[in-house]
């Protein structure tokens, strides 16, 4: 498929927004039961989520230079029964608010004792959960958007949607790292320990998906396509010259050593330098960590590249000679 | 229920694309609007279209075949662009089968065409939509033509008939008598998506002529005494006298 720069953005901003938010809320958590010093609900979480809200913000930004259409968007909310896109368009916004109000209660440091226990935090909590289920729903969307399409045979796969949790993840808390390490450096050790843990798992992960998408069995077949049952045929024409939206949209028009070499980059931007810089700056050096996100984003920019460039789309069957 | 489709007999299409042509110039003077053309005098021209008329060969020289393959909207029962269609522009007929794009709805999120296996759908770069056949649905049922003319400009523009139109739920329709009695048959079966559009295979017309009938029983060139090798066989009345 020809890679859209607005799916790349969006997909890569909206993850790190859902990972930073779940690491906040991870941190909350274990705060919650005294396994990490409480942090201050202004100055940590209420920026934390507003920073998470940036992201979310620039994916959706980013989603609407993808539209012929923008002002018409809100229709894409009415066919959630059937398609995971629009189900991704309902949740997004979802996210956003959650997100929203989690900042917003957090910032007038307004905690009721809704359980009666007497502890801080509950409201915050209850909206972290709620905010998590969300989260991993509009990973599990956005995934989906294309697991679903089962003849995009790279993409129509459970590792799919697996990856697009574990990369999601492991940048929001990568950039969490960053983040405690200039607001909060005693929890710099926690963050940094999940970040390494998430993008090896996330490493895992994608090399699975690459062993798996080495071997595929095409279903396809130019037999089947026009339904001629010989060995050997050949496209002679494709029925015009100056190229469609057939020739345009379902091929990256790259070289195979260009795909392969954007791999390769991929696999060290978002894998191998980041690991090796978060276990250096774990010891809390701010900048380094920052590097290890901003060197982590600009990985993952190529891989989500390289994930929608990598899928052969059937059609393609058709357009092989002009 | 009814579903029109189109059924395509590859052993008449000569490659002519003149039901491309006259399927571009009916869809881009209806109603719905042009069906945009970028730089169409000028260098790299590009465009949309719901038809195209492509060319394969078969088989490796001497013994090879050309085959040329239409290609359009297939109107598949069940339809996998549809459903993935966030806006709902996107839709199927229950009345005739026909799936069809809202305009007016479509978000141009270029989705369905993504999940459409045979590349059937083609995004106008103008009116910033998503585009395919329309099985001519506003000319199959304008009352004001006359009855014969009520068929896709595609399949009146065909010289050589190679483009039937009809109802395949019909058994008694003639696409449904093709498909049974042609070897009509669907194109990547593999996906399910059960097109309703078929196409009829190429079939090889042969006449096997035995040897005594390169020589006529009732022999001419002995009638008219010619001579020649021939000239001595016997005729017709030597065997009746
Ligand atoms: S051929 Fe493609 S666009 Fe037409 S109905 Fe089938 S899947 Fe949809
Ligand atoms: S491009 Fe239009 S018709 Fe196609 S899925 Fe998007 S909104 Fe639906």
């Amino acid at each position: 498929m020809h890679p859209a720069f607005s799916v790349i953005f969006l997909t890569t901003l909206i993850g790190v927004g859902q990972g930073l938010f779940l690491a906040l809320v991870t941190g909350e958590s274990y705060a919650a039961v005294n396994l990490l010093p409480q942090q201050s609900s202004r100055e940590f979480y209420a920026v934390g989520a507003l920073l998470a809200m940036l992201f979310l913000i620039g994916g959706l930004i980013a989603s609407i230079f993808h539209l012929g259409h923008p002002e018409r968007g809100w229709r894409a909310a009415t066919r959630w029964r059937t398609s995971w896109l629009s189900r991704e368009v309902i949740v997004l916004p979802l996210m956003m608010g959650l997100v929203f109000l989690y900042g917003v209660v957090h910032f007038f440091d307004w905690h009721p004792d809704l359980f009666g226990v007497g502890t801080r935090n509950q409201l915050t909590l209850v909206i972290g959960a709620i905010g998590t289920v969300v989260a991993f729903a509009l990973f599990v969307s956005t995934g989906m958007v294309y697991a679903s399409i089962k003849f995009l045979q790279e993409w129509a796969s459970p590792l799919t949607v697996v990856n697009y949790i574990l990369l999601g993840g492991a940048s929001g808390f990568t950039f969490a790292t960053a983040f405690v390490a200039y607001n909060a450096p005693d929890l710099v050790t926690f963050y940094g320990t999940w970040a390494i843990i998430i993008t090896f798992a996330a490493l895992v992960g994608r090399v699975g998906s690459l062993f798996r998408n080495a071997r595929i069995k095409r279903h396809s077949n130019i037999q089947s396509a026009i339904g001629v049952r010989h060995p050997r045929i050949q496209q002679k024409a494709m029925g015009f010259m100056g190229g469609s939206y057939n020739t345009r949209e379902y091929h990256h028009g790259k070289g195979i050593s260009a795909l392969k070499s954007v791999r390769w980059t991929f696999l060290i931007l978002t894998f191998v330098v980041p690991l090796l810089l978060l276990w250096i700056g774990i010891a809390g050096n701010g900048t380094i960590l920052l590097a290890a996100f901003g060197v982590q984003y600009v990985g993952l920019l190529f891989e989500r590249w390289f994930f929608l460039a990598q899928a052969n789309h059937p059609q393609n069957l058709y357009y092989q000679t002009i | 229920m009814t579903q029109l489709a189109l059924v395509i007999d590859l052993n008449v299409c000569v490659g002519c694309h003149a039901c491309v042509t006259s399927c571009k110039e009916w869809n881009t003077s209806g109603q719905a609007g042009p069906m945009f053309d970028d730089n169409p005098y000028g260098q790299d021209p590009t465009g949309t279209f719901f038809n195209r008329v492509q060319t394969y060969e078969i088989g490796e020289f001497p013994n090879t075949e050309t085959v040329h393959f239409p290609k359009s909207c297939l109107h598949c029962e069940d339809a996998p662009c549809v459903p993935v269609c966030p806006t709902g522009a996107s839709f199927k007929r229950t009345e005739d089968g026909i799936v069809l794009v809202d305009y007016d709805k479509c978000i141009g999120c270029k989705y369905c065409s993504w999940a459409c296996p045979y590349g059937a759908r083609e995004f106008d770069e103008q009116q910033k939509v998503m585009k395919k056949c329309t099985l001519c649905v506003d000319r199959i049922y304008d009352q004001s033509l006359p009855p014969a003319e009520r068929r896709p400009a595609c399949v009146m523009s065909c010289p050589t008939s190679a483009r039937l139109f009809g109802d395949v739920h019909d058994p008694d329709s003639e696409v449904s008598i093709a498909i049974r009695e042609r070897g009509g048959y669907q194109l990547m079966p593999e996906w399910g998506t059960k097109p309703a559009n078929h196409y009829l295979p190429r079939r090889k017309t042969r006449k096997v002529i035995h040897e005594d009938e390169l020589v006529r029983s009732d022999n001419p060139l002995r009638k008219e005494e010619i001579e020649s090798e021939h000239s001595r066989a016997p005729t017709l009345d030597d065997w009746l006298m």
